[in-house]
C-alpha cells in the first residue's frame, strides 16, 4: 500500500510536467503575443522600438527554452510571476476567483449528492416501475439540458416571478462577496449557479448510483442476506449501498474536479468572475503567465482528485490489488 | 434434378430475404423491447431529415434581417417568433440542425475512431510504448473538455471546421482510455498469438483481429460523444468562440439577444435551448439502448 502511494505520487510529476509543456507550446502557437495585442489595441501608432521594449519587459525576447526554464524554476518555488496584461501578481489575480469557483463547485456537489443517492437508490429498488421511469426521465433531462440554458431559464424565472409577486424584477447580486463577510448575500448570489450545475451533476451521479446498485443487488451475498431472512432495509444499508457507493464516489469526485475549471459557460451566464471566466479573458489577452498558472491549477486539482480517489479505492475495497 | 434446383432457388431466395428480414426484426426488437431507445432514434432521424430538407421546409430565409419584424412573439406567421434582427426563429432552428449534426457526427466519429485505433495499438504493443502513451493521454485528460476546446479555438480561430477540430481533439484520449482497457483483455486471448504466429503484421492484427472485438465499448462511447459534441458546440458558440454569425447555430442563438431581452422576448431564449436539449436527450436515449444491448454486464435477463 505504501509502495503504491509512493508510485502514484511519482506518476503525478510527469503528468504535471507534460501539462506544463503542452500549455506552454499551445499558448505560443496562438498568433500574436500580448505586446502586439496591447499596442495595436490602443489604436495609436506604435513602432518597433515600443514593441521591443514591451517584449523585453515581459521577457518575451528570450529564446523559448530560456522562457520555459525560467517559468519552471518559478513554479517549483511557487512563484508564478506577474500577469502580462494587468501587471499584478498572478496569485493575487487568481485567489479571489478561485475561491468563488471552489465555492460554487462545493455547493453544486452537495446539491448533487443529496439528490442523486436517494433518487438512484429508489430507481434501482423499484426497477422498471413508474418510479424508476420518472427518476430516469428526470436525470436524462438533466444530462440533456445545457447548464447555460438552465441558467438562462432560472434567471428568466426569477425575473418573471419576482415581477409578479414583489412588483419589481429582482436579480441576484452581481458582485462576489466572500462567505465570511456576508453569508446571506453570498449564498443568495451563488445558490442559482450551484443549482444549475448541480442538476446536471446529479443526473450523472443518479445514473451511476442506479446501475451500481443494480449490479450489487444481483450479487450472491445479497441473495444470501435475503435467504437468511434479513429485512430489506438492512440489506440495502449494510450490504448493497455500502458496496455500490464506491463507483458513485468516483463519479462525484471526478465531476467535482471538472467543475473547478469547467464552469466557463455557467460563469458567463450568471456573470460570475470565477476561474473559467478568468481563463477566457486570459487567453483572449494572450496573457501567457496568467493562463499558464490557471491551467496548472486546473490540472493539479484534477490530478490530485484522481489520486485521492485511487487511494480511497485501495483503502475501502480490499479486493483491489496493487502492483 | 428439378427438385434440387427449386431447392436451390428457395435457398437463394431465403438468402436474399435475410438482410431485409434481419433489419425488420431489428426494428421490431428495438420498438418493443427498447421503446425509449426507439423514440431517441426516431427523434434523431427526424433531425437528420430536418437538416437535409432545411431549404424545403424552413418557412423563411434564416439569415435575412427583417427590421419591421423585430421581437415578434410566436404567431401564425412566425410560429416560434422572431429574434432581435427580425429573423424567423423556427427557420434558424431548422437550419441550426445542420450545424449541430455536422459538428456532432464528424467530431465524434473522427475522435472516437482515432481513439479506437490508438487505444488498441497502445494495448497491443504494451510495454514502454503503452506507458509513454498513457502518460500523454493523462496530460490531455488533465483538463476539462471545454478548456481544451477553448485552447484549440484560440489557436486556429473560430468557424465550423475549427469547432469540429476543437471538439475532436479532446475526445480522442477519452475514447482511447476506455478502448485500451477492453483491448488489454483481448490481447491475452490466444487468437492474437495465433495471428502473430502466422506471421501477420502488426497493422493487420490490430485492425482485423483486435478492433472488431472492441466494437462494443467503441459504439457505446461513440453515441455518448455525439450528445457531448452537440452540447460542446452549443457551449462554444454561446461563448462566442464557436460558429460565427450569421450561420444559424443553436448555441449562438442563445448568445446575442437571449439574455438581454429575456424578460420582454423570452421565446428567443426558450426555443433554441429546447432544440439543444431535445437532440441531446435523443442521443442519450439511443445511447442508453445501445449500451444495454452491447454491454453484457448490464443486460437484463
Amino acid at each position: 500500500m505504501h509502495k503504491y502511494i509512493i508510485k502514484r505520487t511519482l506518476l503525478m510529476i510527469p503528468t504535471l510536467f507534460g501539462a506544463a509543456v503542452l500549455v506552454f507550446v499551445l499558448l505560443r502557437l496562438i498568433p500574436g503575443d500580448t505586446c502586439e495585442l496591447r499596442l495595436a489595441g490602443s489604436g495609436a501608432y506604435f513602432d518597433e522600438s515600443a514593441l521591443k521594449i514591451c517584449r523585453e519587459q515581459a521577457g518575451l525576447n528570450e529564446p523559448m527554452a530560456v522562457q520555459f526554464a525560467r517559468w519552471m524554476w518559478g513554479v517549483v518555488r511557487f512563484d508564478f510571476g506577474y500577469s502580462m496584461w494587468t501587471g499584478r501578481p498572478v496569485t493575487e489575480e487568481i485567489a479571489l476567483r478561485f475561491q468563488l469557483s471552489l465555492q460554487v463547485a462545493i455547493m453544486a456537489t452537495i446539491t448533487a449528492t443529496i439528490l442523486a443517492i436517494p433518487l438512484g437508490a429508489i430507481s434501482a429498488v423499484k426497477q422498471n416501475t413508474w418510479v424508476d421511469y420518472v427518476t430516469r426521465g428526470f436525470s436524462i433531462a438533466g444530462l440533456a439540458m445545457p447548464a447555460f440554458w438552465l441558467g438562462i431559464l432560472i434567471i428568466l424565472g426569477l425575473l418573471i416571478s419576482t415581477q409578479r409577486f414583489l412588483g419589481e424584477p429582482w436579480m441576484p447580486p452581481l458582485e462576489y462577496i466572500p462567505l465570511w463577510e456576508d453569508p446571506g448575500r453570498n449564498l443568495i448570489q451563488l445558490i442559482w449557479p450551484a443549482l444549475a450545475t448541480g442538476y446536471r451533476f446529479s443526473a450523472v451521479a443518479t445514473r451511476m448510483t442506479r446501475s451500481a446498485l443494480l449490479e450489487v443487488l444481483r450479487e450472491d451475498y445479497v441473495r444470501t442476506a435475503r435467504a437468511k431472512g434479513l429485512i430489506e432495509k438492512l440489506i440495502m444499508r449494510r450490504h448493497a449501498l455500502k458496496n455500490a457507493l464506491l463507483p458513485v464516489a468516483t463519479v462525484i469526485g471526478l465531476e467535482f474536479a471538472f467543475l473547478i475549471g469547467g464552469l466557463v459557460v455557467t460563469e458567463q451566464v450568471f456573470n460570475l468572475n470565477g476561474v473559467g471566466k478568468l481563463f477566457v479573458e486570459a487567453v483572449g489577452n494572450h496573457d501567457y503567465t496568467l493562463t499558464q498558472a490557471l491551467v496548472m491549477l486546473v490540472a493539479l486539482v484534477f490530478i490530485l482528485t484522481n489520486f485521492v480517489i485511487d487511494i480511497l479505492y485501495a483503502w475501502l475495497d480490499p479486493r483491489i490489488r496493487y502492483r | 434434378m428439378v427438385e434440387l434446383r427449386s431447392e436451390a432457388i428457395a435457398a437463394a431466395k431465403e438468402e436474399e430475404d435475410t438482410p431485409r428480414r434481419f433489419l425488420r426484426e431489428a426494428v421490431r426488437d428495438l420498438v418493443f423491447r427498447k421503446p425509449l431507445g426507439a423514440a431517441g432514434l426516431a427523434i434523431i432521424l427526424l433531425m437528420i431529415a430536418m437538416a437535409l430538407l432545411a431549404p424545403v421546409i424552413a418557412p423563411y430565409n434564416p439569415v435575412a434581417n427583417v427590421y419591421e419584424k423585430i421581437h415578434q412573439p410566436p404567431s401564425v406567421e412566425n410560429w416560434l417568433g422572431t429574434d432581435q434582427f427580425g429573423r424567423d426563429i423556427l427557420s434558424r432552428i431548422i437550419y441550426g440542425a445542420r450545424t449541430a449534426l455536422l459538428v456532432g457526427f464528424v467530431s465524434s466519429l473522427v475522435g472516437a475512431t482515432l481513439g479506437l485505433v490508438l487505444g488498441v495499438a497502445s494495448a497491443y504493443f504494451g510495454g514502454r510504448f503503452d506507458l509513454v502513451f498513457q502518460r500523454v493521454m493523462d496530460v490531455f485528460m488533465a483538463f476539462p473538455l471545454i478548456i481544451m476546446a477553448l485552447a484549440v479555438v484560440s489557436i486556429f480561430g473560430t468557424g465550423v471546421q475549427n469547432v469540429i477540430l476543437a471538439i475532436t481533439i479532446p475526445i480522442i484520449p477519452r475514447c482511447a482510455r476506455v478502448v485500451r482497457a477492453s483491448a488489454l483483455a483481448i490481447r491475452e486471448i490466444p487468437y492474437v498469438d495465433a495471428a502473430r504466429a502466422m506471421g501477420f503484421g502488426h497493422g493487420r492484427i490490430i485492425l482485423r483481429h483486435m478492433v472488431p472485438n472492441v466494437m462494443a465499448p467503441y459504439l457505446i462511447m461513440l453515441t455518448s460523444f455525439m450528445a457531448q459534441a452537440i452540447l460542446l458546440e452549443a457551449s462554444l458558440s454561446y461563448l462566442g468562440l464557436g460558429v460565427q454569425e450569421p450561420v444559424p447555430a443553436w448555441g449562438l442563438m442563445l448568445q446575442g439577444g437571449a439574455e438581454e431581452y429575456a424578460e420582454s422576448a423570452p421565446w428567443i431564449a426558450i426555443f433554441p435551448g429546447l432544440a439543444i436539449s431535445l437532440s441531446v436527450f435523443a442521443f442519450n436515449l439511443f445511447g442508453d439502448a445501445v449500451r444495454d444491448a452491447l454491454d453484457p454486464r448490464l443486460r437484463s435477463d
